[in-house]
C-alpha cells in the first residue's frame, strides 16, 4: 500500500527550516513545533497522531529520528496524567520526548502511542525524509537509494531541497537518479522534465536504472519521453555490458589467481626441474589440511586470535608440504631421472596413498575452514562487486609469485637451482650438490603448492580430493605457458582464467571448461613447447 | 692462400646443377648465439669432405640443418641441385637419400645387430610395406653383406645394446651403408676407437665414398690425414678454410684458431 | 620364415608364454560353458554366475590391457585416455541395449530411453537413430573411438608432442570427454549413464546362457586381439616401433615417417580398446561417465605395468593380477586399504619391478640376456638433456 500523499508544502517547509534557516532560529522553533507534536500526541487519536508526525518531522529536533523510529515500533509512550510523551530504544532505555534527555522509567499510566496501516505509511516516509538530510553521507545515500526504489511523489520536495545542500557529487548523482526516478513516475511531471529524467538515469547507467527505462519505454505516455528511453536503453545496455565483461575479466583474474597459485609450484617441479609430479595436487591439499588443523587448534586454544591463524597456517603448510616433497624426491623421484613416464606412474601412487592417508585421518567429509574478518564482505567500485576474500588471494597470488621470481633470481639458492637445470654435468664439477639441489627445488615447489593449500582452503572444499580437481588443470597452465618459463606460467593462468569466465556466459560453466580444453589441447598440437617456449639445442635433447 | 677455394655466392651459383649438396648463406641462432654464421659449402657427387673445427664450430648444427632438424633463420640448403631441405623433415630427406652417423652412437639398443641393419636396409618406408609388403620380407642376403662389411656377422643375433663401442661406431657405419644414401653425413666416426679400428675405419670411408658422397666430421687429425681427401676448417659458424689437408694445416688462423702452434 | 632366422628368435622364452597363454584361453573356451552351464549348482566344480560375470569383467579389462601395451609397452605412447576410447565403445553397446528396452521401462515409452522421458526429451536426439539395430551399433563400436583416435593422433603426432606432454594431453582429452558425459544435455544420461538393460539380440542381458556366451565372446576377442597384437610386433612394423619408443629421432633418420607408424599403432589400439567396452557393458550392466574419469585411466596403464610392458602376455596378465586384487581387497573388510595397495603398486612396480611380472619372470627363464637394458629403454628421454 502506497503511504498517503501528504502536502508537499509541509514537506518542504521542513526543508526549509532544516536547511535554510539560521540555526538559532531553527532550535527556538523546533521547540514549539515539538510541543505542539506531544500535545496532539497526548490526544491519542489517528488523525492528531497524524499531523503530529508532520510536526516532529517539521521541528528537525536532533530526537526526531528516534521518536519516529519509536512510533512506528510502538515503543513511543504517553501520559495523560504527566502530560509527557516518552519514548524508548532498542534497548528499553526510556528518554523524554521533549527534552531528549534520558529518564530513569516512563511515567506509571504510560500508554502506547497506538499506529494503524495508514499511519505506519506515512512514519516510514517521515523517516525517509529525515535521512535525505542526515548528516552521515551513507545515510543520506541510502535514503536516496530508498527513494528511487519507492519512487514517492511526496519526497519529491525534501529530495529536491537536499539535493541543493548536498556537497558530495557521488551523493548527489545518486540523489539525482532518485528525483528522475520519481518524476518518471509522476504522471502529471513535465514532459521536458521527463525527458531531462531519462537523460540522467541514462548516465546512473546500471541495472536499476535499465528496469526503471524499460518501464518508461513500455508506459510512458508521452512518445518523445518514450523515444529518449528507448535511446538511453540501448546506451545503458551498451554500458551494462561493458561492465558485464569488466566483471567477469575480474573474476576471470580471480580463477586465474587460483589457477596461478596451483601452478606456480608445478612450474618450478614440471616446469624448472622437468620432473613430473602427479601428486603435485595432494601438496596443494596437505597445505588445506594444515589450515584446517591450525584452524582447529587456534578454536581449541585460542579462540580470540582465530584472525591470526592463517598467518600461522601459511609458513606450517609450506613446510609440511615442502616436508613430504623432499621425501617424494629423496625417496622415489631420483631413483627415476630420466623415466618420465615411470614418474608420471609412481608419483600418481604417491597421490593416491596421500588422499587415502588424510581419508582415513580425517574422514572424507569437507571439513570447515573459517575466514578471519578482513577475508569476508565486499565492497563496490565502478559498478563492480568486488569480495575481499577473492581480493586477497589476488594479492596473496601475486605476492607468493614475486617472491619465488626474487628468490630464484637473487638468492645463492635460486641461483644453484637455475645452473643445475640449465648444466647438470657443468654445476656438479663446479662442486654444486646437484642431488642435494634436487630435493631443495622439489621441497620448494612442493611448499609452494602448500601455500596455495592455504588460499584454497579459503574458496574450495577441503576435502581429500581437493588435489585431484587442480592437477590437470595445472598442468595445463604449465604447459601452456611455456615448460621452464614462470612468466609464462603467469600469463597462461591469468589467460586461461579470464578466457573461462568470458565464456561461461554464453556456454554455460561446464561447456566452457570443456571448450577451454580441448582448445589447449588444439594449441599443444601447434605449439608443443607453449606460449613462451625456450629456443635452442639445450631444449631440443 | 691460393690453393683455398671459398665459395662466394656468386661463385656458387653454377654448382646449384652440378654439387649434390649446397648450401649458400646459411644462418641459424640460439637464443641470440651464432650457432652457423652465413656459412657456404658445396660438395659434388662422389665427393668425400672432412669437416674439422673447435668445439663450438657448428659442425653438429650444420649436420642438424642438413638432416631436417634444425630449421636455419636464413639461406639456402639445396640437395641434388633440386630439393630444398629447408622446407623438409626428416623423413623426408632420409628418403632422398641422405644418412647420418651420429657423434655418440646411436643405435637401437633393445634390438639384434641384425634387425638395426633390417631396419635401416634401403626400400620402402611406409606402414603397410611394414605391416604386409615388402619391408616384411626383406632377403636375409642383404643383411649378411652389409654385416660382412662391417665385420659383425657373428654378432648378427645379439642385442646392439651389449656391443662395445667400437661396435656399435661399425654398427652404425652399417646402418649407413645399408640405407645405401647418396651423401653419407658421418660424426666423429673414430672416437673411442684403437688405432688399428680407426685405420680400418678410414679405409672403409674411402672404399664407401667411391660411389658415395661422404662428409666426415671428425677431431682426429691422423684420421683426417689417413682419409687424404678435401678438408674444411668451420670457425664460429663459418669457412675458415677449405683445401688440401696440408694447405689447411699450414694456414694461419687455423692454427691460431684451432691446431695449436 | 626369413626374418625367425634372422634375428626374432632369441625370445623363445617369450613364444612359450604366449603358447601357454592361447592354450590358457582356448581351455577357458571350453572350460567356462561346461563348468558353468552342465555342472549342476552346488555340484562341486561348479562355476558360479558372479565367477563368470567377474571373469568377463577381467576378460575386457584384459583386451583393454593388450591395447595399452601396443601403444606403451612397444610404442613409448603412455596414453593416459585409452579409457575414454574403451567408455566409447561401451556407450556405442550401451545406446543399442537401451533402444532394446522399448517399452519395458519405467515410463514405457517405445522410443525414448526413461533417463530422456525423465528429462522432457520431445524425441530422440539424432545421435541415437540407428541404434536400435544392432549391426549398427557394430558399426559404430569400431567407428567412434576409430575416429576420435585418428583425429587426436594425427593432431598429436604430426606435431611431435611426446612423452609426458602426450601423456597429459590424452589425460586432459578424457577430462573434457568426461565432463561432457556428466552433462544432461548431452543426451547420454549424464551422471547415471546407461543402465537397466533387458535384452541383447533378444537373448535376455542377466541369463546363465547369455552371460556364459558372453563370457566366450570375450574370451575369443581377447584372443583375436592377442594373435593380431602379437603379428604387429612380431612384424617389422613391429621393430620400427620399438625403434620409435627407444629412439625416436633416430627412426626419422632413417626415413621412417614416425607419426604415421604411431597414428596406426594408436588407432588399432584404440578400436581394440573399444571393443573391450562394448562387451564389458552387456556383462557389468551399466556404463557411465565414472568409468572412464581419468583416475581409471591411469589405474589401466598399471596393470600393464605390473605384468610387464613390451611383453603382451604379461599386460593381460596384469589386468587380471590387479583386478583380481582389487576384487578381493574391496569385497571384504580390508576395503578401505584398496587405495593404499594400488598406490604402493603404482609406486614399486616402476622402482622395483620395472618389466613387470611377466617380464621379471621371462628373464628369469630365458637363457641369455634379452638385452632390453632395464626400463630406460622405455621412455623416450625428455626434459633432462641426453645428448
Amino acid at each position: 500500500m502506497r503511504p498517503r500523499p501528504r502536502s508537499p508544502i509541509a514537506l518542504l517547509f521542513v526543508v526549509f527550516a532544516l536547511v535554510i534557516m539560521p540555526l538559532t532560529v531553527r532550535q527556538a522553533m523546533a521547540q514549539d513545533r515539538l510541543d505542539a507534536a506531544i500535545e496532539k500526541l497526548l490526544a491519542d487519536s489517528y488523525p492528531d497522531t497524524d499531523a503530529a508526525v508532520a510536526d516532529i518531522v517539521t521541528s528537525g529536533a536532533p530526537q526526531a529520528a528516534a521518536m519516529l523510529d519509536a512510533m512506528a515500533e510502538r515503543r513511543l509512550l504517553f501520559s495523560t496524567t504527566a502530560k509527557s510523551v516518552s519514548y524508548q530504544d532498542a534497548a528499553a532505555k526510556t528518554f523524554d520526548a521533549r527534552s531528549g534527555q534520558l529518564i530513569p522509567a516512563p511515567p506509571a499510566d504510560a500508554q502506547i502511542v497506538r499506529v494503524n496501516n495508514r499511519l505506519r505509511g506515512t512514519i516510514a516516509a517521515a523517516i525517509g525524509t529525515l535521512t535525505l538530510l542526515s548528516p552521515d553521507p551513507a545515510k543520506r545515500l541510502s535514503a536516496a537509494e530508498s527513494v528511487f526504489k519507492s519512487r514517492d511523489a511526496a519526497s519529491l520536495p525534501a529530495l529536491e531541497a537536499a539535493m541543493a545542500a548536498e556537497k558530495l557529487p557521488n551523493v548527489k548523482r545518486v540523489f539525482a537518479s532518485a528525483r528522475a526516478s520519481v518524476l518518471l513516475a509522476s504522471p502529471d511531471a513535465d514532459r521536458a522534465q521527463q525527458v531531462a529524467a531519462v537523460a540522467t538515469l541514462a548516465e546512473r547507467g546500471d541495472q536499476d536504472a535499465m528496469a526503471l527505462l524499460q518501464g518508461v519505454a513500455a508506459n510512458a505516455a508521452s512518445g518523445d519521453v518514450k523515444q529518449a528511453a528507448a535511446l538511453a536503453i540501448t546506451a545503458v545496455e551498451r554500458k551494462l555490458k561493458i561492465t558485464g565483461v569488466v566483471q567477469n575479466v575480474y573474476y576471470g583474474l580471480s580463477l586465474g589467481s587460483v589457477l596461478l597459485l596451483a601452478a606456480i609450484g608445478l612450474a618450478i617441479t614440471f616446469g624448472v626441474m622437468g620432473v613430473i609430479n602427479m601428486a603435485h595436487g595432494e601438496m596443494v591439499m596437505l597445505g588445506a589440511y594444515t589450515t584446517y588443523v591450525v584452524q582447529e587448534v587456534f578454536r581449541g586454544y585460542a579462540p580470540a586470535h582465530f584472525g591470526w591463524s592463517l598467518a600461522v597456517a601459511i609458513p606450517l603448510a609450506f613446510l609440511v608440504s615442502a616436508l613430504v616433497g623432499i621425501a617424494i624426491e629423496r625417496g622415489i623421484i631420483r631413483f627415476l631421472y630420466g623415466r618420465p613416464l615411470d614418474t608420471l606412474l609412481a608419483t600418481w601412487g604417491v597421490s593416491l596413498i596421500l588422499q587415502q592417508a588424510v581419508r582415513t585421518i580425517f574422514g572424507s567429509s569437507n571439513k570447515e575452514v573459517g575466514a578471519p574478518s578482513f577475508m569476508s564482505g565486499a565492497f563496490e567500485i565502478f559498478g563492480l562487486s568486488i569480495t575481499y576474500g577473492r581480493m586477497w588471494i589476488i594479492i596473496f597470488t601475486l605476492l607468493v609469485f614475486v617472491a619465488l621470481l626474487a628468490m630464484l633470481k637473487l638468492t645463492p639458492l635460486g641461483l644453484q637451482m637455475r645452473a643445475v637445470t640449465q648444466n647438470r654435468r657443468m654445476a656438479a664439477s663446479m662442486g654444486i650438490r646437484t642431488n642435494w639441489i634436487d630435493a631443495m627445488t622439489f621441497a620448494l615447489g612442493s611448499g609452494i603448492a602448500g601455500i596455495a593449500g592455504v588460499a584454497l582452503s579459503q574458496i574450495d572444499n577441503v576435502s581429500p580430493n581437493l588435489g585431484q580437481s587442480y592437477i590437470i588443470d595445472s598442468f595445463m597452465v604449465v604447459v601452456f605457458g611455456g615448460v621452464g618459463n614462470l612468466w609464462g606460467t603467469l600469463v597462461s593462468a591469468f589467460a586461461l582464467g579470464i578466457a573461462n569466465k568470458l565464456l561461461e556466459p554464453f556456454a554455460g560453466a561446464v561447456l566452457g571448461k570443456i571448450f577451454i580444453l580441448v582448445a589447449l589441447i588444439l594449441f599443444v598440437q601447434k605449439r608443443p613447447r607453449g606460449l613462451f617456449a625456450l629456443k635452442g639445442r639445450a631444449v631440443e635433447a | 692462400m691460393s690453393t683455398l677455394v671459398k665459395p662466394k655466392a656468386e661463385h656458387g651459383k653454377p654448382a646449384l646443377t652440378q654439387a649434390l649438396l649446397y648450401l649458400d648463406g646459411v644462418s641459424v641462432a640460439f637464443d641470440g648465439f651464432k650457432a652457423i654464421n652465413d656459412l657456404s659449402l658445396f660438395i659434388l657427387p662422389g665427393e668425400m669432405r672432412a669437416i674439422i673445427g673447435p668445439n663450438g664450430a657448428g659442425k653438429t648444427t650444420m649436420m642438424d640443418i642438413i638432416t631436417g632438424k634444425t630449421r636455419p633463420d636464413g639461406g639456402i640448403v639445396y640437395f641434388d641441385g633440386k630439393h630444398d631441405l629447408t622446407k623438409l623433415d626428416e623423413a623426408s630427406i632420409a628418403d632422398l637419400g641422405i644418412g647420418r652417423k651420429f657423434q655418440k652412437p646411436t643405435v637401437f639398443e633393445s634390438q639384434t645387430v641384425a634387425d638395426n641393419i633390417l631396419l635401416a636396409l634401403r626400400g620402402p618406408r611406409d606402414v603397410w610395406s611394414a605391416l604386409f609388403g615388402e619391408r616384411n620380407a626383406i632377403e636375409p642376403h642383404r643383411i649378411e653383406e652389409i654385416l660382412d662389411i662391417v665385420r659383425l656377422t657373428r654378432e648378427q643375433k645379439r642385442m646392439a645394446g651389449d656391443l662395445s663401442h667400437g661396435q656399435k661406431q661399425w654398427l652404425e657405419i652399417g646402418m649407413l651403408l645399408a640405407q645405401d644414401p647418396k651423401l653419407l653425413l658421418v660424426d666423429e666416426p673414430v672416437a673411442g676407437m684403437t688405432d688399428s679400428e680407426t685405420e680400418e675405419t678410414a679405409q672403409l670411408l674411402k672404399r664407401i665414398s667411391k660411389d658415395h658422397s661422404v662428409i666426415v666430421v671428425e677431431h682426429d687429425m691422423t684420421f683426417v690425414r689417413a682419409l687424404d681427401t678435401r678438408v674444411t676448417c668451420l670457425h664460429e659458424g663459418s669457412v675458415l678454410a677449405e683445401g688440401q689437408i696440408d694447405d689447411v694445416s699450414r694456414n694461419e688462423r687455423v692454427i691460431e684458431v684451432y691446431l695449436g702452434r | 620364415m626369413i626374418l625367425k632366422a634372422l634375428g626374432s628368435q632369441p625370445f623363445s622364452v617369450n613364444a612359450a608364454a604366449s603358447r601357454i597363454f592361447v592354450g590358457l584361453l582356448l581351455a577357458g573356451l571350453v572350460l567356462v560353458p561346461v563348468l558353468h552351464l552342465a555342472i549342476p549348482e552346488g555340484a562341486p566344480f561348479h562355476l558360479p554366475t558372479y565367477v563368470v560375470a567377474l571373469l568377463g569383467k577381467y576378460l575386457c579389462f584384459a583386451i583393454l590391457a593388450v591395447a595399452l601395451d601396443l601403444v606403451w609397452g612397444y610404442c613409448g605412447i603412455l596414453s593416459l585416455g585409452h579409457s575414454a576410447f574403451f567408455a566409447l565403445g561401451g556407450y556405442a553397446m550401451g545406446m543399442y541395449l537401451m533402444r532394446q528396452i522399448g517399452t519395458r521401462g519405467v515410463y514405457a515409452n517405445p522410443i525414448l530411453p526413461d533417463f530422456m522421458v525423465f528429462l522432457n526429451y520431445k524425441e530422440l536426439p539424432w545421435f541415437w537413430y540407428g541404434f536400435h539395430s544392432f549391426p549398427f551399433a557394430l558399426f559404430m563400436i569400431f567407428f567412434v573411438p576409430g575416429v576420435l583416435s585418428l583425429v587426436f593422433g594425427w593432431l598429436a603426432f604430426r606435431s611431435r608432442v611426446t612423452g609426458v606432454y602426450l601423456s597429459i594431453i590424452t589425460q586432459a582429452l578424457t577430462y573434457a570427454l568426461v565432463l561432457a558425459f556428466f552433462r544432461n544435455d548431452m543426451g547420454l544420461g549424464g551422471n547415471n549413464g546407461l543402465t537397466d538393460f533387458k535384452d541383447i539380440l533378444g537373448f535376455t542381458v542377466q541369463a546363465s546362457g547369455t552371460r556364459t556366451i558372453l563370457c566366450m565372446i570375450s574370451i575369443a576377442t581377447l584372443l583375436a586381439t592377442f594373435l593380431v597384437a602379437q603379428r604387429l610386433v612380431n612384424s617389422t612394423f613391429g621393430k620400427v616401433l620399438i625403434a620409435i619408443r627407444d629412439t625416436e629421432s633416430r627412426t626419422r633418420f632413417l626415413g621412417y615417417r614416425v607419426e604415421n607408424y604411431k597414428l596406426a599403432v594408436f588407432v588399432v589400439s584404440a578400436l581394440m580398446a573399444g571393443v573391450a567396452g562394448a562387451l564389458y557393458v552387456p556383462q557389468v550392466g551399466i556404463i557411465n561417465p565414472s568409468e572412464f574419469v581419468p583416475a581409471n585411466s591411469i589405474e589401466a596403464v598399471i596393470w600393464v605395468a605390473v605384468g610387464g610392458r613390451g611383453t603382451l602376455v604379461g599386460a593381460a596378465a596384469g589386468a587380471f593380477i590387479v583386478n583380481f586384487l582389487k576384487t578381493w581387497f574391496t569385497s571384504g573388510l580390508l576395503a578401505p586399504y584398496w587405495l593404499f595397495v594400488l598406490g604402493t603398486i603404482f609406486v614399486v612396480v616402476p622402482l622395483a619391478l620395472p618389466k613387470g611380472v611377466v617380464g621379471a619372470l621371462l628373464d628369469r627363464f630365458s637363457t641369455k640376456s634379452t638385452g632390453l637394458k632395464g626400463a630406460s629403454a622405455m621412455d623416450e628421454p625428455a626434459g633432462k638433456a641426453a645428448e
